[in-house]
């Protein structure tokens, strides 16, 4: 090619580096190896594709680093592309790092063709040569550097083999004066592409930031991005798109070939005849160990087997043993409740001070969220298993066709697993990964249905409510719910993708089926803790800004004057009943003034929940101890003994102690009932009438938009009753309602419109990173509120008069939702043209060839 | 590096007339297994049996699908083998060199294949 990069005399000391090559080819391993850890993750302006720098000092020079999105050329047809191209275009790096996978060159090659055709200087890192000589591949180093005319550096990423060697190369790379013009001969569109060229090197603005050579390939091929860049830079020199265009089609009237089908058969061509020379394949003709395995877990029959059995052992593992696992974490949280409990400055008679009312509504909200953390290591663990060994794409190819019957994905599968289709997950993560789906519309469906998946936080709800209404038949309902979710989301992906989504661009189902391989510890690990330091962040940032906001919607306005003082004069008398009865009792001097007063009532409270918690008789000696050993003059009160003022001393007490907690429950109650959310849960009484959802329901269903966790725990806030009666919420729960004249089928109801909740908070702000929207953000809290509550109000009002019973409407329920999605699958083949054609619906062009 | 390709290219013969008027028939009858004889407009990747290998000739497509589909070794002039299809018959997996790679039936419909 005619034109070289602009060049520096001078020895250069700061490098700007970028690595580019296909998704796995292994780019950002070598990213790491080369920086070491000194990185950072931004977004490229504009775009939601992650862009990771680094940099590193070689010697005097000093070298940033960035990992471009992985793309298999440098089209404008995918995001990916535009914005590794527009990196490479405007930033003009240095040197390109050109990774490639040595156990498939050919394919890598497209992509180091162009990256020479734009004349950057390139270093070709070829990495995974471990795994090219397990697949029998014999590379001949100097054969391929010369035939490609650029250094070529092996390296295996993984083990860090081959990074002194790769530094060195980046390094003399960028020193070399000149770039060696590479190119490929184009055969019979040479002489096209020589015309344009010479046109285009004309025109010193276009020269400057790209080059003539690949710029007149590019219009050749008809590439929209090549156009406009013309149009932009020079927009008098658009009788060269034209020019091109004619030559294109003048080359397609003569050869029947349209030009681009021949630029890419050279580029093929040439691709495959380096491979065939520059690499022997000593097991050329056998068939892959891959393939011997998908022999039968792919085969029609075992394919489904191996599937659910997959499923399970993730749910047996992950879900099941999960829990087990926070039996054991959950101590520690607890102690770190207490712990900041006892900072924290201590509670009052009646009203305790702000700061440890609202920091121990914090540190519940954000204990309850980090009690799954075990949970979703193993599960996230399995999830990278499931990745790196290739099976997951295996899972897709599986089920593609299901997916794609409702409008979406083969891809979907894994953010479905992550939401938590089988029952635990979280739709954070799950709508994060959905990044990987190439069908923008399939895309967008599997974004705004996977919260619909049973997260970890909806089970809490649904075992509460369970347990209070249907003991007998525990098994079937939650069958029910796991499976129902499952079928809403599939038939609302049906919904959105013929309607809202409808115009959306979508791209068919073409992927590599990955060889199999034995994923390492630290590569299982790295993912597995990533996922879930996500989850945690959400938990320290959204979640608890939120449970912020819903501490203040439900403490305010408070308590007017009056009732408060009524309160306090209701403590009076009770504190002076109190010293009544220890007149003359020798322990009275102990609580002498009323601060005295109120540590002993904390003390106390503090003491029982403790022996409450307490398992086994040693442990509960043992707080006895502790308290003995702390609270010396306290103990007489504590602890039961012979000596009769010191009973008295403990009757005397409790007696005060229940009346504090009944007064302070009366007060909480009446401050929800009139605080601003307890206001808005009310005003929403006439629209939710209709699924029987009273204020204290809304008010529960509000809060849970901060995290789901929130609805038992607001619940709990809103049930609460006598902590000495030690009733669980299910019982305060069952006998409120029942008094209220609720039924099972309300349960129903609830459940149904929890399930199709819109999603959390968290999720919302993931939905609006991922698709880059306020409007889909919106989209997600809407259209899932109204359908909810659409449901549960069908559901509510249709058992009510047919006098059905909650099991029997869910019954029903669930039957035909189960009717309606056989009845989408099946007649899906009589007017199939909307879901099978890929450009459609009313897209003529699909097969015109121009 | 100057490398001189063979002159011709693959699917040489078909006239641009020709071809849309299998266009339009296709697309009709879209969806459904093409058989080899009839009124089959061409040879597609989807007619191919399993174990059976053939030859890319062109591909029915633009854009992205076809970018992607090239991106991917489906190139004109490749030997392509088919492996299998999935359980629910739809999508299939085919075998260049040593890649696996699935794509559904619908675009294999528009891939363009003769026998080798
Ligand atoms: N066997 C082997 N695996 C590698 C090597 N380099 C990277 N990998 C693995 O290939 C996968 C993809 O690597 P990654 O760096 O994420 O690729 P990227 O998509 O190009 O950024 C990861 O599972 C890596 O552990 C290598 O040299 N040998
Ligand atoms: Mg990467």
């Amino acid at each position: 090619m005619s034109e070289t990069m602009p060049e520096e005399t001078a020895e250069k000391t700061r490098l700007l580096v970028a690595l580019a090559g296909q998704q796995n080819a292994g780019k950002s391993t070598l990213f790491n190896m080369l920086t070491g850890v000194k990185q950072h993750i931004a977004n490229y302006p504009g775009v939601t594709v992650d862009k990771k720098s680094g940099s590193y000092r070689e010697d005097k020079t000093f070298v940033e680093i960035v990992d471009l999105p992985g793309t298999y050329s440098l089209t404008s047809f995918s995001l990916e592309e535009r914005v590794a191209r527009k990196f490479l275009l405007d930033e003009r790096p240095d040197v390109v790092v050109n990774v490639l996978d040595a156990s498939n060159l050919r394919r890598g090659l497209y992509m180091t063709f162009q990256l020479l055709e734009m004349g950057y200087p390139v270093v070709v890192a070829l990495n995974m040569m471990d795994v090219a000589a397990r697949h029998g591949l014999d590379y001949d180093l100097s054969l391929l550097e010369q035939r490609l005319g650029v250094p070529v550096v092996p390296v295996v990423g993984r083990k860090g083999t081959g990074r002194e060697a790769l530094r060195k190369a980046i390094i003399a790379r960028a020193q070399e004066q000149e770039t060696v013009p590479a190119t490929l001969n184009y055969g019979k569109l040479e002489e096209a592409v020589a015309e344009i060229q010479a046109s285009l090197s004309a025109c010193p603005e276009i020269v400057e930031i790209a080059s003539a050579r690949w710029l007149a390939v590019k219009l050749l091929e008809g590439d929209e991005g090549a156009e406009e860049l013309i149009r932009k830079q020079r927009p008098d020199q658009t009788a060269v798109v034209t020019r091109a265009q004619d030559l294109a089609q003048a080359f397609e009237a003569i050869e029947d070939l349209t030009a681009s089908d021949h630029i890419v058969t050279c580029r093929d061509h040439l691709a495959g005849d380096i491979e065939t020379t520059c690499v022997t394949d000593h097991k050329k003709g056998k068939t892959p160990l891959s393939e011997r395995i998908d022999r039968f877990l792919l085969n029609r029959w075992l394919a489904p087997l191996f599937l659910v059995l997959t499923v399970w052992v993730i749910y047996e593992l992950s879900i099941v043993q999960g829990y087990e696992l926070t039996k054991i974490t959950w101590p520690a949280l607890a102690w770190a409740r207490n712990f900041i409990a006892d900072l924290l400055p201590q509670a009052g008679f009646l009203n305790d001070p702000q700061v440890r009312a609202m920091g121990l509504w914090m540190v519940d909200s954000a204990n309850t969220l980090l009690n799954y953390v075990p949970i979703f290591l193993i599960l996230f663990a399995l999830i990278a298993i499931l990745e790196d060994s290739g099976y997951m794409a295996r899972i897709a190819f599986i089920l593609d066709r299901i997916l794609h019957r409702f409008g979406l994905h083969g891809q979907s599968t894994l953010p479905f697993i992550l939401a938590g289709v089988f029952a635990g997950g979280c739709a954070v993560p799950g709508v994060m990964s959905t990044k990987g789906i190439p069908d923008q519309r399939a895309r967008l469906a599997t974004i705004l249905t996977v919260p619909f998946m049973n997260c970890l936080a909806k089970v809490p709800l649904y075992t509460l409510l369970i347990n209070i209404y249907f003991v007998e038949t525990k098994g079937l309902i939650l069958f029910y719910l796991s499976t129902i979710t499952v079928i809403a989301a599939l038939l609302v992906a049906k919904l959105l993708s013929v309607s809202v989504l409808r115009g959306m661009e979508t791209a068919p189902f073409v992927m590599e089926l990955p060889h199999y391989h034995t994923p390492t510890f630290e590569g299982v690990l790295r993912r597995s803790v990533d996922r879930t330091w996500i989850y945690i962040k959400k938990v320290g940032t959204v979640v608890v800004a939120v449970a912020a906001v819903v501490y203040v919607l439900l403490q305010y306005p408070g308590l007017p004057e009056e009732h408060e003082a009524y309160y306090q004069q209701q403590a009076e008398v009770a504190i002076a009943d109190f010293h009544k009865s220890l007149d003359g009792n020798k322990y009275a001097a102990v609580v002498a003034d009323y601060d005295a007063l109120v540590s002993l009532v904390n003390v106390y409270t503090s003491y029982k929940a403790r022996k409450l918690n307490a398992q086994g008789k040693e442990a509960s000696l043992a707080v006895d101890e502790r308290f003995k050993d702390r609270y010396p003059d306290f103990y007489p009160f504590l602890k039961r003994s012979r000596d009769k003022e010191g009973r008295a001393a403990i009757r005397a007490l409790k007696t005060l102690a229940t009346t504090r907690k009944t007064l302070r429950r009366e007060m909480k109650e009446e401050r929800i009932v009139t605080s601003f959310l307890g206001q808005i849960g009310r005003g929403l009484e006439p629209v939710t009438q209709f699924a029987n959802f009273d204020w204290k329901i809304n008010v529960a269903l509000l809060s849970s938009f901060a995290a789901r966790e929130s609805s038992v725990a607001t619940l709990g806030v809103l049930f609460e009753q006598d902590e000495g009666e030690n009733k669980t919420l299910e019982e305060r729960m069952g006998n409120q309602q029942k008094e209220a004249g609720y039924t099972a089928l309300m349960a129903v109801s609830i459940m149904l419109f929890f399930a199709l909740y819109p999603p959390c908070l968290a999720t919302t702000i993931m939905v609006r990173v991922q698709t880059h929207s306020y409007l889909w953000m919106s989209f997600s809290i809407v259209f899932p509120t109204i359908l909810g509550l659409t449901v549960s109000s069908l559901v509510y009002s249709l058992g009510a008069a047919l006098s059905f019973t909650g099991l029997e409407m869910m019954t029903a329920t669930y039957f035909f939702l189960l009717g309606l999605l056989l009845l989408v699958a099946f007649s899906g083949r009589f007017f199939r043209g909307g879901a099978l054609r890929p450009g459609s619906p009313g897209s003529g062009t699909v097969h015109s060839v121009s | 590096m100057v490398e001189t390709l063979p002159d011709q290219g693959p699917g040489e013969q078909q006239g641009g007339q020709h071809r849309s008027q299998h266009r339009g028939q296709h697309r009709h009858r879209h969806g459904q297994s093409e058989t080899a004889q009839g009124a089959a407009p061409f040879q597609s990747l989807n007619d191919i049996a399993n174990n059976t290998s053939c030859r890319i000739r062109r591909l029915h497509t633009k854009g992205a699908i076809r970018q992607r589909l090239l991106d991917l070794g489906l190139v004109p002039g490749v030997a392509v083998t088919m492996i299998r299809c999935a359980p629910l018959a739809d999508p299939l997996e085919v075998r260049i060199g040593d890649s696996f790679i699935t794509l559904r039936r619908a675009e294999a419909a528009q891939i363009e294949v003769t026998d080798v």
